[in-house]
């Protein structure tokens, strides 16, 4: 069987990857591709722990279909958010959306 | 179901009626009153069939029903001592039973006639007040032309509620009557006591009913501590409470040898007394009589139920169950003797110059109850017994049959419409018998046993007994005051008779009176059928010619309650004689003096003395209940309250005041409020004007900020934990 370290570095790697594209990426729609990436890195790990360690305990499993959800929701709202902010401001670049600033 | 069992659902359907018409069907007036009768009707059926098979048992005494105790509370002592309680059906409790049921379940079933169930709503009737009546519109053979309005009965406001209690009431009564120790025992006798204050107050707008309840309330609670105080005592010398244990011989002969240290009365006395006391208030004994007479302002089936039934037979029953134990110490007992005898007396002397129906009633209660009393202070235990039996049959009777006569006299009152007439006062009423023909016959049946008519009436065979043993044991004086108190009770009873039914009608009500619904006489009619047979179970064997007829069976029965199997006494003519004197005597009289008198002008016996009842009301209100008002008023109020406590307040509230200003203007404001309040929001503004800069709005630099911080944490963390 494949090594757990294997998952582990390829989860680690793609929630580089992800956190990469959020930091470094102006358009919001980019930044929220970067959170799923690191989300879905984390299920990885989430899963292949589940796997290595007591199979018949569910909690990896039941966890990753959370964060399934809870990513999707997080999707659908921010979403709806960039549209919104487009809409009035014309604009996707997250540089850009500074109302909030003092 | 076993009879065990059956045992102790008897006293179950009342309680669940009272809940289920208080939490439930309050709104639903013919509802209520199903649930209610329906519950006594359960009840009368599960004490029948106790009953039928308590005759079954052959030396019941001995072998009382009831089965095992069961644990109820724990004691403190160890771990497995509970205090038991269970039922108990010897055959006291199993005639008691017997008539308790019969009683309830006609009340019940009188009371919705009573309270004009069926009848319109009234016109001005508020709750607590009586109804006032309704008007209706009268049609004629058309029906779209009244011809004329005219006023009937209308319902009861509060008529669900009024079956609610009754249902309470009656579940302490079979509590009482199926306990098999004095603690269950003491709490329907409290639960009683609860609901004859709530049903002598039914009429709470009434001031009088009012003080009527507070009244009866506070004066049984008298006795009702001493018998607490009793109940104690018996707890701590023997350590039980249960019939079963207590009536041992070894119990008794430990009890009757032990000193109580007062009086010189043995435990067993003292205790005795104690319990007694209890009786006095709750059966209206002298001198705590007086609640009596006063708890007439409940609705008459109230009056039934408390003087008949249940409430005044409850301490009668309670002193003859306590028997075995009062009777240890002759002192008590000679109490008890004097107390009863003498309330007989003296209540039949201030029956005889009262003029409302129900109020003579009540003092001819007060006096068979001391008949009965007397009866067991001389050791006449199982004619005592008998009367009370007796007594609950035709009292009850009497108190529905004055109800109904009220009833009567209220639609003549709302026919005329003069309200100023009092359908109570007898010398309103007269000529009622063709009027109300079946309740003129049962009043009269009911009348005559409480008068101790001859041969047919129960009445006669109880009273005759208590008379024949108090001659036959020599207690000559007892038995004089008896039959002088006999004497007089014939007498206001034929008064009684001879201005509400004979003659002709004095007031123009009188003469529009009205026979009450069936729900009203069909009791009357039953309680009537048991005040005359009732007496044939217990014809002594000796009496002439119709002795031995019938066998003693009362007395078989209920002595066998005893240890020791009471002897019948020995038949002497005297007694007899005398019982048929009084009897006979007092009725002709009574009719021969009444006969011709048409108003209480009239009548040579409205005394003053007698018609304020020996002045006692008076008398208890100079000596305890003013100087209860001086002592709150002038030592509690103005003394105490005013000088003393709230002269200490006043010392407190200006120094506290003082205090208070130099906490606030040394401590408060420039500590508190300068240093720790006005510093802290200074700094807090001060280090969020530099820190403002960092929000410059960029997500990205957050997320930055973030990462290198965590970067700086987790590095240091692995350095100073891990390396």
């Amino acid at each position: 069987m494949v090594p757990l370290s294997w998952y582990l570095i390829f989860a680690a790697a793609l929630f580089s990857i992800g956190l990469f594209g959020v930091l470094s990426r102006r358009n919001a729609v980019a930044i929220l591709l970067g959170i799923e990436l690191m989300l879905n890195s984390v299920n990885i790990n989430l899963a292949a722990f589940w796997r290595y360690g007591d199979v018949l305990q569910m909690t990896g499993q039941v966890f990753a279909i959370i964060v399934f959800a809870v990513a999707a929701a997080e999707v659908a709202v921010g979403l709806a958010l960039v549209i919104s902010v487009y809409r009035r401001r014309n604009t996707v670049v997250a540089d850009e959306i500074n109302m909030m600033k003092w | 179901m076993t009879t065990e069992l059956l045992i102790w659902l008897i006293p179950l359907p009342p309680v669940l009626a009272f809940f289920l018409i208080v939490l439930l069907t309050n709104k639903n007036k013919a509802l209520s009153h199903t649930i209610a009768v329906g519950a006594a009707l359960l009840s009368w059926l599960g004490s029948m069939i106790v009953f039928v098979q308590a005759l079954g048992v052959e030396h019941l005494g001995e072998h009382p029903l009831g089965g095992e105790p069961i644990n109820w509370l724990p004691l403190g002592e160890s771990v497995d001592t509970y205090f038991k309680i269970g039922v108990l059906v010897d055959p006291l409790s199993a005639v008691t039973l017997f008539f308790v049921a019969w009683t309830v379940l006609m009340i019940f079933l009188y009371s919705v006639g009573y309270h004009n169930f069926g009848q319109p709503v009234g016109d001005h009737d508020h709750p607590g007040l009586p109804p006032h009546g309704a008007t209706v519109e009268e049609h004629g053979h058309q029906r779209s032309s009244p011809v004329g309005k005219h006023v009937v009965p209308s319902i009861e406001p509060m008529y669900s509620r009024f079956f609610a209690f009754i249902g309470l009431f009656a579940f302490g009564m079979f509590v009482l009557v199926l306990s098999d120790n004095l603690l269950t025992l003491f709490v329907g006798w409290e639960i009683m006591g609860l609901c004859s204050y709530l049903l002598i107050g039914f009429w709470y707008a009434k001031p009088s009913a009012r003080d009527a309840a507070i009244k009866a309330f506070i004066t049984t609670r008298i006795g009702d501590v001493f018998m607490l105080l009793g109940i104690a005592y018996l707890y701590s010398a023997t350590g039980t409470l249960s019939f079963r244990e207590i009536f041992t011989e070894g119990i008794l002969h430990t009890l009757a040898t032990v000193p109580s240290g007062v009086l010189g009365l043995s435990a067993a006395g003292l205790i005795g007394l104690l319990l007694f006391i209890g009786t006095i208030g709750k059966s209206a004994q002298f001198p705590l009589h007086v609640w009596l007479p006063d708890a007439m302002e409940g609705p008459t089936p109230v009056s039934a139920m408390i003087h008949a039934a249940t409430m005044v037979s409850a301490g009668v029953y309670m002193v003859i169950r306590m028997f075995p134990l009062i009777s240890l110490d002759p002192t008590t007992m000679a109490v008890v003797a004097f107390i009863g005898a003498f309330t007989a007396l003296f209540a039949a002397t201030i029956a005889v110059a009262q003029n409302d129906i129900k109020r003579v009633l009540a003092y001819s209660t007060i006096s068979q109850l001391g008949f009965m009393i007397a009866a067991l202070g001389i050791g006449a235990y199982v004619a005592a017994v008998f009367h009370l039996v007796t007594h609950a049959f035709f009292k009850a009777l009497l108190f529905l049959g004055s109800g109904s006569v009220i009833h009567g006299m209220e639609h003549g009152v709302l026919h005329t419409g003069n309200h100023k007439v009092d359908p109570q006062d007898m010398f309103n009423m007269g000529g009622l018998r063709r009027k109300m023909p079946i309740t003129f016959w049962t009043f009269l049946i009911g009348g005559f046993a409480l008068s101790g008519f001859p041969i047919i009436t129960a009445g006669f065979w109880s009273k005759d007994e208590i008379l024949a043993d108090a001659f036959g044991h020599g207690h000559t004086a007892v038995f004089v005051t008896l039959a002088v108190a006999a004497f007089l009770t014939a007498f206001y009873t034929m008064r009684q008779i001879t201005l509400t039914f004979l003659g002709e009608a004095r007031t123009k009500e009188a003469e529009h009176a009205q026979e009450t619904p069936w729900t009203m006489t069909l009791p009357l009619v039953i309680l009537a059928f048991f005040a005359v047979t009732y007496g044939w179970v217990g014809i002594p064997e000796h009496f002439p010619a119709l002795g031995g007829l019938v066998p003693n069976w009362f007395h078989e029965f209920v002595g066998g309650t005893l240890a020791e199997h009471p002897e019948a006494v020995e038949f002497s003519v005297w007694p007899l004689l005398t019982s048929l004197f009084v009897a006979l005597g007092g009725l002709t009289f009574g009719w021969l003096v009444y006969r011709n008198v048409n108003s209480a002008a009239e009548d040579r016996l409205q005394i003053p003395v007698l018609k304020n009842k020996y002045y006692f009301d008076e008398i208890y209100d100079r000596v305890f209940v003013k100087p209860a008002y001086w002592f709150a008023e002038a030592v509690i109020y103005k003394f105490m309250d005013q000088s003393v406590i709230d002269g200490i307040l006043h010392i407190f509230g200006p120094v506290t005041d003082r205090l208070g200003s130099a906490i606030r203007n040394y401590f408060d404001l420039p500590v508190i409020n300068r240093f720790f309040g006005d510093g802290s929001a200074n700094v807090t503004y001060w280090f969020g004007g530099k820190l403002r800069a960092v929000q410059t709005g960029r997500i990205q630099q957050y997320l930055m900020l973030a990462l290198v911080v965590f970067i700086g944490i987790g590095a240091a963390l692995y350095f100073f934990l891990l390396a």
